[in-house]
C-alpha cells in the first residue's frame, strides 16, 4: 500500500501535550510482565546464599548435605562454578563491579558477599536447601565505621567527575571575607530499594545465550556478560521490557552472572531473584558522606571562596566515589573555587550511582551552606543565590547552554508566597507546631551519549521504531512515541516504539538523565532521513523501508559548553518541638530542563524525585552494624521510604528553557527533582526551629537532642 | 498428588477455580505467580512490608506473601486482573490511567488493589487514623487527600507517584459517590 507522513499542521504536534502511557493499560491491569514473570518450560530456580561474615576466606562448604535435599539440582561454589573474566572495562567506561565476579576464589570482603548459589526446581526448595546450606570461614577482623575522622586515610578518586577542581587561591580570599561559614555535613548510607528485586533468567537457545532481565540498558549488561564469559558479543542477547524502577541500581549484578552460570551448567532455564534482604547487600547503594564547606563572602554575600571536600566510603575490591563535592563547580562564581571528592576503603559492599550521584548528598550539604551564609550575611536566601551567579561556568570558563535559574528562582518565588516571609528563625508557631520554610537550586548534568536506532515505514502505514531503550518508570517508551510521531509527522497511533532488547544494537543506558536525550536523538535522526527519503504517496513494500541512525560523530560534534538543568526548590515543614516529629507540609518545585516531551509524566518524574529529596531529609538510613557488619533491619521496616502519609502537597512545574543550538533540546528530568530537595528542607527546619541540622536524616531524637527554640 | 509435605486444594481466583498440589511452603502470593500464571500480583518484599502484593480476599484487602496457599482455600480472591469488567477498566484502573498513577508499575497492582477495598471501606463507613470525628453517628468521614494518604500507606511506590495516585483514588471514589 502507500502511505504518507504529512497531512498534520503544526498546530497537531503532539510533543509538549499530555499523552498517557502506551503501556499504561498493560500496567494497570496486571499484563506487564516484569523479568521474572515471563514462563519457561523445564525452569530451574536459583537461590544465592550470602556470607554471614564481613571478612575472611571460605574454609568449607557441606554442598553434600544440601545436594541430597529434595528437588535440588547443583550447588554453585568457588570450587565449581564456571570462570569469568574481570579484566575489562564495559560500556560505561568502568571496569565490571568485582561482585560480578561469583565464586572465583575463596575471599569475602564484606557481608553480604555470595559464596554459593543452590538450584533446585522449585522456588520452595531452593530457598530451604539455601539457608539449610552450612558455609565454614576463617574470620578476620573487619572495619565497617565510616565517619569524618576517616580523612587521613582518604585519597581522590576521579569517577564520573574528576575528583579535584581548583581555581584561585582559597586560603587568600577567606582570609579576605567578611564572612565566613565553614560547617560539616553528613548524609547516611541509602539504598535504592526499587519496587521490583533484582530478577534475571538464562538460558541457552540455539546456541545464542538468552537473558530476560530487569534493567538500565540491555546493550549495557549483554555487553558485559559476553566479555565474563569470553563469549562472541553476538551470541548474547538479553532482554528487559518491563523494568521495575532502577534508580542507578540495575546494571550487571550477582543475579545475572549466576543465573548464566547456571543455565550452562545445568543446559536448562535457570531464573535467579533477589530477596528485598539481599538487596541490602547485592544491589549497590549510595555511600554515606561526610562533608566539609568553607564559604567566604563580602558583607553583601558576594562569594569570594567557596571549598568543597567530600569523603564517602567503598569496598576493599572497587573504587566507587560519590563525588558529592562536584556539584558546585558549575553553580556559583567565585574567586577561589576548590573541590575534592575522596574516598576510603572499608569491608563493605561497592556502593554505585543511586538517582543524582554525588548531586543528591553534594547539594544538600552546599545548599544548606548557602542558607546558612545567607542568615549571617542578613540577605534573603534567593538573594543571596541571584548575587552569585556565574555569567560562565565558574570553573571551566565554558558558556553555558541556557541557564534559567533565575527565572526557576522568580516564578518559584512567586507561586510559593515567599516574599511575605519573615526571614527570622523560630517565631511562627500553629498549636504544637513550630512552621518554617526554606529554599534550595539545583542542577544537573545534561549529557548525551551516542545510540543507534532504526525507523521502519511498514507497508500497512504505521512505523516501528527500534531503539535499545530502557523504560524503568520514566515514560521513555512514551516520550519517544512522541518524538517519532512529530519527526514522522503522522498521529501516535501509527507508531510502534520497540524497546528494551540488545537485539536492537547499541544505545545510551537509562541513567545519568541522558536516556530520552539520547534515545530521542537517535530516533529523530532516522525519522528525519526517513521523511525526506519518502515521497509522498509511494509505494511501501512489503518488508518495509528502514533507516538506521547512530549519532555517534552527532555527539561528538557537540560544541563544549556547560549543559545542565537547573531548578529551585521551595519547602515548608511544620515540627513539634516536643516529640522531634518533622511534617513537610508542602513542597514546589520549578525546573529549567529544556524541552518537555510529554507533561504528564515529566510532572509525575519530577514530583517523583523531590519525593526522594523528602525520603532522604527525613527517613532513609541504613545503620551499619559495627559487630557483624551488616545492615540493621535491611528490609522495607528497617529501611523506611516515604510512603503515602510522608508526602504532602508536592507541585513540579517549569519555565521555558529552549536552546536554540542544541539538535534534540531535551535535557533530562530523571535526577534534578531529588537535587537540592533536602536542602530545602534542611533550611525549612531551621527557618522553624532556629537549629541547623546538618545530619541526614532529621530525625525526630536529632531535633529533641539539638534544642531550640521550643 | 498430595503427601506429607504438599496437599491437593480447589483455589477460587476472580471467579474461576483451580485445583493444584502445592507445596505447604507455597505461599498465596507464589501460587498465583508460578503456578497459575497470574503475575499481575507483584512480589517486592516477600514480608509484608511494601504492600506490591495486596490482593482482595473476601472483598477485604491483604497481603498474599504472608498467607500460605493451602490457608486460601474457601475464600474468594480477587487480584488485579479480575478487577476490571471485562474490557472495560475499574474507575480506579481507568484512573490511575488517565492521571498518571504510577511510573514503573510495579506497585501499581497492589495500590490498585487496595484502592478499590478503601474506596469501599470508606463507604461502609470505616473510620482511619486520619479521621477527625470517630463517633458512629458522625458517619464516613469525607475522603480528603489526608484520608486518601493515611488509608494508602500500607502501599509504598519508590518512584514517588504518591501525588497522582492520591489524585486517581480521589476521582475513582467521586465516581463511586463519595466526593471529598
Amino acid at each position: 500500500m502507500t502511505t504518507a507522513t504529512t497531512g498534520r499542521s503544526a498546530a497537531d504536534r503532539v510533543t509538549g501535550t499530555a499523552h498517557t502511557r502506551v503501556e499504561g493499560r498493560d500496567k494497570v491491569t496486571g499484563a506487564a510482565r516484569y523479568a521474572a514473570e515471563i514462563p519457561f518450560a523445564e525452569l530451574a530456580h536459583g537461590w544465592l546464599v550470602l556470607s554471614t561474615v564481613a571478612r575472611g576466606r571460605v574454609r568449607a562448604l557441606d554442598t553434600d548435605t544440601v545436594l541430597a535435599m529434595p528437588g535440588v539440582l547443583t550447588v554453585l561454589t568457588h570450587h565449581n562454578a564456571p570462570r569469568v573474566d574481570t579484566d575489562f572495562v564495559g560500556m560505561l567506561g568502568v571496569p565490571p563491579d568485582p561482585g560480578t565476579a561469583l565464586f572465583q576464589h575463596d575471599r569475602v570482603p564484606h557481608r553480604g558477599w555470595p559464596v554459593a548459589l543452590v538450584v533446585a526446581d522449585t522456588p520452595e526448595q531452593a530457598r530451604e536447601a539455601a539457608e539449610t546450606l552450612v558455609v565454614h570461614y576463617d574470620e578476620e577482623p573487619h572495619d565497617v565505621a565510616f565517619s569524618a575522622g576517616r580523612e587521613a586515610e582518604a585519597y581522590p578518586v576521579d569517577g564520573h567527575m574528576p575528583a579535584v577542581m581548583e581555581k584561585g587561591d582559597l586560603d587568600r580570599e577567606l582570609a579576605a571575607s567578611a564572612v565566613v561559614v565553614d560547617a560539616e555535613y553528613t548524609t547516611p548510607e541509602e539504598h535504592h530499594n526499587p519496587m521490583e528485586p533484582h530478577a534475571a533468567t538464562a538460558r541457552w537457545e540455539g546456541g545464542r545465550l538468552e537473558v530476560v532481565d530487569s534493567n538500565q540498558g540491555t546493550h549495557w549488561v549483554a555487553g558485559d556478560l559476553a566479555k565474563l564469559f569470553s563469549l562472541d558479543p553476538g551470541t548474547v542477547r538479553v532482554r528487559s521490557e518491563h523494568v521495575g524502577g532502577g534508580f542507578g541500581s540495575k546494571g550487571v549484578r550477582a543475579h545475572q552472572v549466576a543465573a548464566v552460570m547456571a543455565a550452562t551448567v545445568l543446559h536448562r532455564p535457570v531464573r535467579v531473584v533477589m530477596t528485598r534482604r539481599q538487596m541490602f547487600s547485592l544491589a549497590g547503594y549510595r555511600s554515606p558522606t561526610a562533608q566539609r564547606v568553607r564559604l567566604g563572602a563580602d558583607p553583601d554575600g558576594r562569594l569570594r571562596a567557596l571549598e568543597h571536600r567530600s569523603l564517602n566510603q567503598t569496598s576493599t575490591v572497587h573504587e566507587f566515589v560519590e563525588p558529592s563535592a562536584a556539584t558546585g563547580r558549575s553553580m556559583y562564581a567565585a574567586d577561589a573555587h576548590h573541590t575534592v571528592s575522596r574516598l576510603v576503603r572499608l569491608d563493605v559492599p561497592t556502593p554505585t550511582w543511586m538517582r543524582a550521584p554525588g548531586e543528591a548528598p553534594g547539594s544538600f550539604a552546599l545548599e544548606s551552606a548557602l542558607d546558612e551564609l545567607a542568615e549571617k550575611c542578613g540577605v534573603d536566601p534567593i538573594d543571596l543565590r541571584l548575587r552569585n551567579e556565574p555569567a560562565v561556568g565558574p570553573v571551566s570558563g565554558l558558556p553555558f547552554a541556557g541557564r534559567n535559574l533565575v527565572a526557576c528562582f522568580r516564578e518559584g518565588a512567586r507561586r510559593f508566597g515567599w516574599a511575605e516571609r519573615d526571614p527570622r528563625p523560630g517565631v511562627r508557631r500553629e498549636g504544637r507546631w513550630l512552621l518554617g520554610t526554606g529554599t534550595a537550586a539545583a542542577s544537573f548534568p545534561a549529557m548525551a551519549m551516542p545510540s543507534t536506532a532504526s525507523v521502519t515505514a511498514e507497508a500497512d502505514g504505521t512505523f516501528t521504531i527500534r531503539i535499545n531503550a530502557a523504560d524503568i518508570g520514566t515514560g521513555a517508551r512514551t516520550a519517544l512515541t512522541l518524538i517519532a510521531a512529530d519527526a514522522l509527522d503522522v498521529p501516535t497511533d501509527r507508531v510502534l516504539v520497540r524497546i528494551g532488547d540488545s537485539d536492537l544494537g547499541p544505545a545510551m543506558v537509562a541513567g545519568g538523565s541522558a536516556g530520552t536525550r539520547s534515545w530521542a536523538w537517535a530516533v529523530m535522526a532516522a525519522a528525519e532521513e526517513l521523511r525526506r527519503g519518502l515521497a509522498p504517496g509511494a509505494d511501501i513494500p512489503p518488508q518495509g523501508i528502514t533507516v538506521r541512525s547512530d549519532t555517534t560523530e552527532a555527539v561528538g560534534a557537540l560544541a563544549q559548553k556547560e549543559r545542565h538543568s537547573f531548578g529551585a526548590q521551595f519547602a515548608e515543614v511544620a515540627v513539634d518541638p516536643a516529640t522531634g516529629e518533622v511534617r513537610v507540609r508542602r513542597m514546589l518545585g520549578v525546573f529549567a530542563a529544556g524541552r518537555i516531551v510529554n507533561p504528564l509524566t515529566a510532572r509525575n518524574q519530577l514530583v517523583g524525585g523531590m519525593i526522594w529529596g523528602l525520603s532522604m531529609a527525613l527517613h532513609e538510613e541504613a545503620v551499619r552494624e559495627p559487630a557483624s557488619g551488616g545492615v540493621y533491619g535491611a528490609d522495607l521496616a528497617g529501611y523506611h521510604v516515604a510512603a503515602h502519609a510522608d508526602v504532602p502537597h508536592v507541585e513540579a512545574d517549569w519555565v521555558d528553557d529552549p536552546d536554540p543550538d542544541d539538535p534534540v533540546g531535551i535535557k533530562g528530568i530523571g535526577e534534578v527533582g531529588t537535587v537540592g530537595a533536602a536542602a530545602a528542607i534542611a533550611n525549612a527546619v531551621w527557618h522553624a526551629t532556629g537549629v541547623r541540622h546538618r545530619d541526614l536524616p532529621i530525625r525526630p531524637d536529632r531535633i529533641l537532642s539539638a534544642g531550640g527554640d521550643a | 498428588m498430595a503427601s506429607s509435605t504438599s496437599s491437593d486444594l480447589t483455589l477460587s481466583v476472580n471467579g474461576e477455580k483451580y485445583t493444584l498440589t502445592v507445596d505447604h511452603r507455597t505461599t498465596l502470593l507464589d501460587a498465583l505467580r508460578e503456578r497459575l500464571d497470574l503475575t499481575g500480583t507483584k512480589k517486592g518484599c516477600d514480608q509484608g512490608q511494601c504492600g506490591a502484593c495486596t490482593v482482595l480476599v473476601d472483598g477485604r484487602r491483604s497481603v498474599a506473601c504472608l498467607q500460605l496457599a493451602v490457608a486460601a482455600e474457601g475464600h474468594e480472591i480477587t487480584t488485579v486482573e479480575g478487577v476490571a469488567d471485562g474490557d472495560r477498566l475499574h474507575p480506579v484502573q481507568q484512573a490511575f490511567l488517565d492521571l498518571d498513577g504510577f511510573q514503573c508499575g510495579y506497585c501499581t497492582p497492589g495500590q490498585i488493589c487496595s484502592a478499590v477495598a478503601v474506596i469501599e471501606e470508606h463507604a461502609a463507613g470505616w473510620p482511619s487514623a486520619a479521621t477527625a470525628d470517630l463517633r458512629p453517628e458522625a458517619g464516613p468521614p469525607p475522603l480528603t487527600p489526608e484520608e486518601i494518604r493515611e488509608r494508602m500507606s500500607g502501599n509504598l511506590c519508590r518512584c514517588g507517584a504518591y501525588m497522582s495516585i492520591v489524585q486517581a483514588v480521589a476521582r475513582a471514589a467521586e465516581a463511586n459517590g463519595a466526593a471529598a
